[in-house]
């Protein structure tokens, strides 16, 4: 039955033909990738078409990056610039402000990360989908890579504090190691076998009558006193020997690494609809009964807040892959505006709490009151998120 | 005093005298033989939205009710408080005609985005439904939304009573929604729903889910029993007594347009302490009450309806026959100076606690002109010996505003 009922996003008005006026004779940027630099010729530069050339001049295959403000989402980037060798990448820039990388060895953080402002007035792009959806995908996955790539380095890094015995620099570690992982979880979760191993939790992994493992297996012994307030008498409750820790932090890496492969293998291929998917799947898990808003994640270490703001960051960048072409649709501007400002609100109102840098409070110092707050502005998002597939797929 | 036949009857806002009605404006009078069946006329009754009041309030009791407490979120503003009501006031509209949510509803809508409407009310019928909206106290605090001078003068929280065991998380609010409807789902159904609008804006702090209505409000419907087995409600306000409900229930607005033909709205979920209760003698529990179980007479003698004589003295004890400390002659009005409050309660029962008793009782909800009705009916039960069988654990009073014209939101004098 058809309603009329005003609660309908107020359509708008949209140019039917959007003309492509980039300006095609921009001159190439010169970059210069080396075992621990990434020289820009520039730092500015116009609207428009941009092209860089990326030449390698260390010893091991390089990759090159250009970033969005937030330093997560890609907004172009050439893999594979083997020792010596040159490779282009062009793209249509919009004004705002951008971060340079280079990735030597293609994995960890990368090296000479340096701002890049593009200035100018906006540039119209096509809204022909089949580009468009390309595009988001190639930059989406290529995120995705980036992400796990981080998480293995980090991950090593991890396990290497618990398997020496440096609880203090291990505890340190954990969550912000969880966070490339929280950014793309629902990527990690396509994959049947790996999440479990990674990142089940003590009840998950009783009821499937699998071997506890992963990061929470080690939080639970790492916060052993926590452990054991929530299960008492249980066998995890007593602390791990030297070789248990070596045998659990071996198979963390190992999984880590097994994802990082599946992810980098040409069989890896992700769809418009995975990404946009993908980020209402972060918000669920944030609200689920056994996520982060309950405070059932992390549930020795408290560190639940890291996991909160890395899945909300992870559910932002995937919509901001997005963001152009739902806005080109009927309807989509106001969609965007909301999801704009509601993303920023979220965000706003996690840094109550800290950052990653800063730290987080422990999640056990926030009250019901407080996580009702959190749980409303989640509510706020995550329904007008929620349109955000039909509105990318399902309108013309 | 008018009585009011069976059939024909005009209900809820339609005796409001200049309301513009809608094509609507005749409900379905629904009888309620059988309190435990639904029958096709309880499926497809309608009551207006539209009237000089809220529909929900003398409109014949439904079988179910769902009531919601909303919070505005953190930053919400007058403005967003002003769209939420008005948002709700349009879905509330088509809710209570049976129809779906939006333009699209339930399954018109495209495959990719998640439906407009929840779908779980889908042929069921309006069954009755009232969709009933209230103001909390706090939206008129000092700098918060810029309406300090809308709130009505008696509108302050109620004060502490005599052992009350109240949860701060199961009482209050900032915006209250009573659904009631002659089925479950579809009084979840609205509430669900209108949920679904406020996020962003509100934020449901607390809600209740009540069945088994415990009052009436028309001659037509039979007195229910509440969880103690005595029939409740007796002496209830009917919808038909004009001149009680202008005297105790409709205010004339305390100077507020938006309030004048609105009531004050009190809930209190009342825990009973059922275990202990059924290990009571009869006596003991019809001597608490006032009344005999089975018939519901005042223990002064007769039958249901019989007026109780307070002076009447027990043949067998030389006692007053109606115990001095008995919850009838406490509450009634003759020791209240005359003050009446119009009853809409439900039973609830939410399962066992950890100790296995059952976690039941009665969701009380009263509506009457001044919030010092209840106040001063409340403080005279403090002798209660019913207060052995019962907890106060849930609390709220709300302002509910007049009831609206086609084209009109509600509360909208608040926002000129």
């Amino acid at each position: 039955m058809k309603k009329a009922l005003g609660l309908a996003l107020a359509t708008i008005a949209l140019a039917a033909c959007v003309k492509n006026n980039a300006d095609d004779s921009a001159t190439a940027i010169a970059v210069t990738s080396t075992a621990d630099g990434c020289a820009v010729a520039t730092n500015t530069a116009e609207s428009g078409t941009l092209t860089f050339e990326v030449k390698n001049d260390g010893n091991q295959v390089t990759e090159f990056y250009l970033l969005g403000e937030d330093r997560l989402r890609i907004i172009g980037e050439v893999e594979n610039i083997a020792p010596g060798t040159s490779r282009t990448l062009t793209f249509v820039a919009q004004p705002g402000s951008y971060y340079t990388v280079c990735k030597p060895g293609m994995v960890g953080d990368g090296v000479g990360e340096a701002p890049f402002t593009v200035t100018g007035e906006a540039v119209k792009v096509s809204v022909d989908d089949e580009e468009a959806f390309a595009t988001a995908v190639t930059n989406y996955t290529a995120y995705t890579k980036t992400q796990v790539a981080e998480l293995v380095t980090n991950v090593i890094e991890f396990t290497n504090a618990y398997k020496a015995g440096d609880d203090e620099l291990a505890r340190k570690l954990y969550p912000t190691t969880r966070i490339n992982y929280e950014r793309i979880e629902p990527t990690a979760e396509q994959f049947g076998d790996l999440d479990p191993k990674i990142d089940y939790r003590k009840p998950g992994a009783d009821a499937e009558g699998l071997e506890w493992t992963g990061f929470h297996r080690i939080e639970a012994d790492l916060w052993i006193e926590e452990a054991a307030k929530n299960y008492p008498g249980d066998p995890i409750t007593t602390p791990l020997t030297p070789e248990q820790r070596v045998t659990l932090a071996d198979q963390l890496v190992a999984d880590v690494q097994a994802l990082y492969d599946k992810v980098h293998s040409d069989d890896f291929t992700l769809e418009i609809g995975d990404i946009t998917n993908g980020a209402i799947g972060l918000l669920d898990e944030v609200a689920a009964p056994d996520g982060k808003l309950p405070g059932e994640e992390d549930e020795f270490s408290h560190t639940d807040l890291y996991d909160f703001y890395a899945n909300v960051e992870g559910a932002e960048v995937a919509y901001l892959n997005v963001r152009d072409i739902a806005a080109g649709k009927d309807g989509g501007a106001d969609l965007v505006a909301t999801l704009d400002e509601e993303f920023g609100a979220m965000k706003t109102l996690l840094g109550k709490y800290g950052s990653y840098e800063a730290g987080f409070v422990s999640y056990d110092t926030v009250s019901q009151e407080e996580r009702n707050a959190l749980g409303a502005q989640l509510n706020a998002l995550s329904e007008p998120l929620s349109r955000l597939t039909a509105q990318v797929l399902g309108l013309s | 005093m008018t009585r009011v036949t069976r059939r024909g009857l005009l209900l809820g806002g339609a005796a409001a005298g200049g309301a513009a009605l809608g094509g609507a404006g005749l409900a379905l009078a629904v009888r309620d033989g059988d309190a435990s069946s639904s029958t096709a006329a309880d499926e497809q009754a309608t009551y207006p939205f539209e009237g000089e009041h809220q529909a929900g309030i003398t409109t014949p009791v439904q079988r179910h009710l769902y009531f919601a407490a909303y919070d505005l979120t953190a930053d919400a503003t007058r403005d967003d408080l002003r769209t939420l009501l008005q948002d709700w006031t349009e879905a509330a509209r088509h809710l209570v005609q049976g129809r779906e949510i939006g333009e699209t509803g339930a399954v018109g809508g495209s495959p990719l985005a998640p439906p407009e409407d929840t779908g779980e009310a889908l042929n069921l019928g309006p069954n009755g439904l009232t969709v009933t909206f209230g103001l909390g106290p706090g939206l008129f605090d000092p700098d918060r939304l810029g309406l300090e001078s809308g709130r009505p003068a008696l509108f302050q929280p109620l004060p502490s009573f005599a052992l009350e065991l109240l949860d701060d998380a199961i009482s209050g609010g900032d915006l209250c929604v009573q659904a009631c409807a002659n089925d479950p789902q579809v009084a979840v159904h609205a509430v669900r729903n209108l949920s679904r609008i406020g996020f962003g804006r509100a934020q449901i702090r607390w809600a209740q889910l009540g069945y088994g209505r415990t009052s009436s409000t028309t001659r037509d419907q039979a007195t229910p029993r509440n969880l103690m087995g005595f029939k409740d409600g007796t002496r209830n306000i009917k919808a038909d007594d004009t001149e009680d409900l202008a005297r105790h229930v409709w205010s004339d607005g305390e100077g507020q347009e938006w309030f004048a033909g609105g009531t004050y709205l009190v809930t209190r979920k009342i825990q009973m302490l059922i275990e202990s209760w059924d290990r009571a003698p009869l006596s003991e529990q019809e001597a608490i009450i006032g009344r005999d179980k089975g018939e519901g007479a005042p223990l002064s003698g007769g039958t249901e309806f019989t007026e109780p004589d307070f002076r009447a003295v027990s043949t067998a004890t030389g006692e007053p026959a109606i115990p001095a400390e008995s919850h009838i002659r406490l509450a009634h009005p003759d020791f209240n100076g005359g003050q009446r409050i119009l009853r809409r309660g439900y039973n609830y029962v939410e399962g066992n606690n950890a100790l296995g008793q059952i976690s039941g009782g009665l969701f009380f909800i009263s509506f009457q002109r001044s919030p010092k009705q209840f106040i001063d009916l409340q403080n005279a039960l403090a002798r209660d010996p019913l207060n052995e069988y019962i907890r106060h654990i849930g609390s709220a009073l709300f302002a509910v505003p007049r009831g609206v014209r086609q084209g009109e939101y509600i509360a909208q004098d608040l926002f000129v």
